[in-house]
């Protein structure tokens, strides 16, 4: 079964859950843990190993071919993202805003838009006993993580399929990149906590996994800080509450060390066990 | 010369848009001719993706010398721009056109980037 954890805000404690639920059921069954917040993952931080394997990843992006064009410019009309621009004499490909969508490459009459391999970024896979870890790392400077994560996932069913939990690590927000890991899950794992933002990006992200029409619970973390206007939006909304994480000084300062918590927290541990038994129910 | 300006408005007391890409206005001043011409640029509202290139696009089809915009064009119109004999002004964001073409006329703009 594939798990997504996400938020729609930010620091809301998404990687904290991950690794220390997928180190957790990596204590009894298969597990893959997957960072897709492809754009700074730092679950690295946290499982760490020295044989990890690489796999280079690119996208395919239009090259303009000057001796077979014949400037007809119907490429220009085709591109939805305004990736082409024809520059009196010259087309212009502007890779940041192509999709690889390949509409102007498989139209164009004189097949002068050849698709070419760009580097995107790198998935990062360490074994760990019971535990396959993955961390996705887009290239400095590219703008689109979607295409990194789709690319990870099917990793993950070329490589992973039998893996009896799989967790997905979410990219933040309620965006494309969010929606690419989280469209492809069982079950979703909303993160928030009990403060004024935390229920306005909840209701974000709770909004966008209706519309994917997901099945999904939440978690509080940080149980104790803002106030209960959380809970009350839970119960208006009919949203299961399915573990309270308590805000505890020592878990930041633990967290900030890279430390895993679980086994020194046992608030934590008890709240894992919660979810996991949710999890186990339901596959 | 032709010298553009992205604008709020089509006349002289119109003030400069600091937006390039979806600037409402693009301004031609044919200082050979003394003539201001306005073209409409509010159909970039439409445009979810790459209204910076677009806007450059229309600017070449302009053949201008001198931009002066406001906040300056983001990275994707600034290739297309390099590709240009076009010498940029930024930060004129605020000024009335007019002040904006003294401003320019005094040396007192900043040079974007290029």
């Amino acid at each position: 079964m594939r798990v997504a954890i996400a938020s729609g805000k930010g620091g809301t404690g998404k990687t904290f859950l991950a690794v220390n639920l997928a180190l957790k059921a990596a204590e009894t069954q298969t597990t893959l843990l997957m960072d897709l917040d492809v754009e700074e993952p730092n679950g690295g931080i946290f499982i760490q190993g020295d044989d990890a394997e690489i796999h280079k990843v690119t996208r395919a992006i239009p090259s303009w071919d000057p001796g077979a064009c014949n400037l007809c410019g119907k490429c220009i009309s085709w591109c939805k993202f305004n990736a082409l621009i024809k520059l009196g004499e010259m087309i212009l490909v502007m890779p940041p805003l192509c999709h690889s969508c390949y509409a102007c490459s498989e139209l164009c009459p004189m097949q002068a838009l050849p698709m070419e391999q760009q580097s995107l970024g790198e998935i990062r896979h360490l074994k760990l006993g019971k535990l396959d870890f993955t961390e996705s790392k887009l290239d400095v400077g590219l703008e689109q993580s979607s295409p990194l994560i789709e690319r990870t996932l099917e990793l993950a069913d070329e490589l992973f399929a039998d893996k009896e939990l799989q967790i997905l690590d979410s990219p933040p927000g309620t965006a494309c990149a969010m929606v690419s890991a989280v469209k492809t899950v069982d079950y979703v794992i909303l993160i928030s906590e009990p403060t004024p933002f935390g229920i306005f990006d909840l209701n974000l992200a709770v909004e966008t996994v209706r519309q994917l029409g997901l099945p999904f619970s939440v978690v509080i973390n940080r149980d104790g800080i803002g106030n209960n206007d959380i809970y009350d939006y839970l119960e208006k909304e009919g949203i299961p509450l399915l573990a309270k994480i308590p805000n505890q000084r020592k878990i930041a300062e633990m967290y900030s060390r890279g430390e895993i918590i679980y086994q020194q927290v046992p608030e934590v541990d008890e709240a894992l066990e919660q979810i996991l038994s949710k999890l186990r129910s339901l596959s | 010369m032709r010298i553009i300006f992205t604008s709020t408005g089509e006349g002289w007391d119109s003030k400069i848009d600091p937006r390039f890409g979806r600037t409402d206005f693009i301004l031609v001043y044919d200082t050979e001719k003394d003539e201001l011409e306005a073209h409409d640029n509010r159909e970039i509202k439409e445009v979810a993706h790459g209204a910076g290139p677009k806007t450059a696009q229309k600017i070449h089809e302009l053949k201008a010398d001198v931009l002066i915009t406001g906040n300056g064009p983001g990275g994707n119109a600034a290739t297309i721009l390099n590709k240009m004999p076009l010498k940029i002004f930024i930060r004129a964001g605020g000024m009335s056109i007019r002040e904006a073409y003294e401003a320019y006329k005094d040396d007192a703009l900043e040079p974007g980037a290029q």
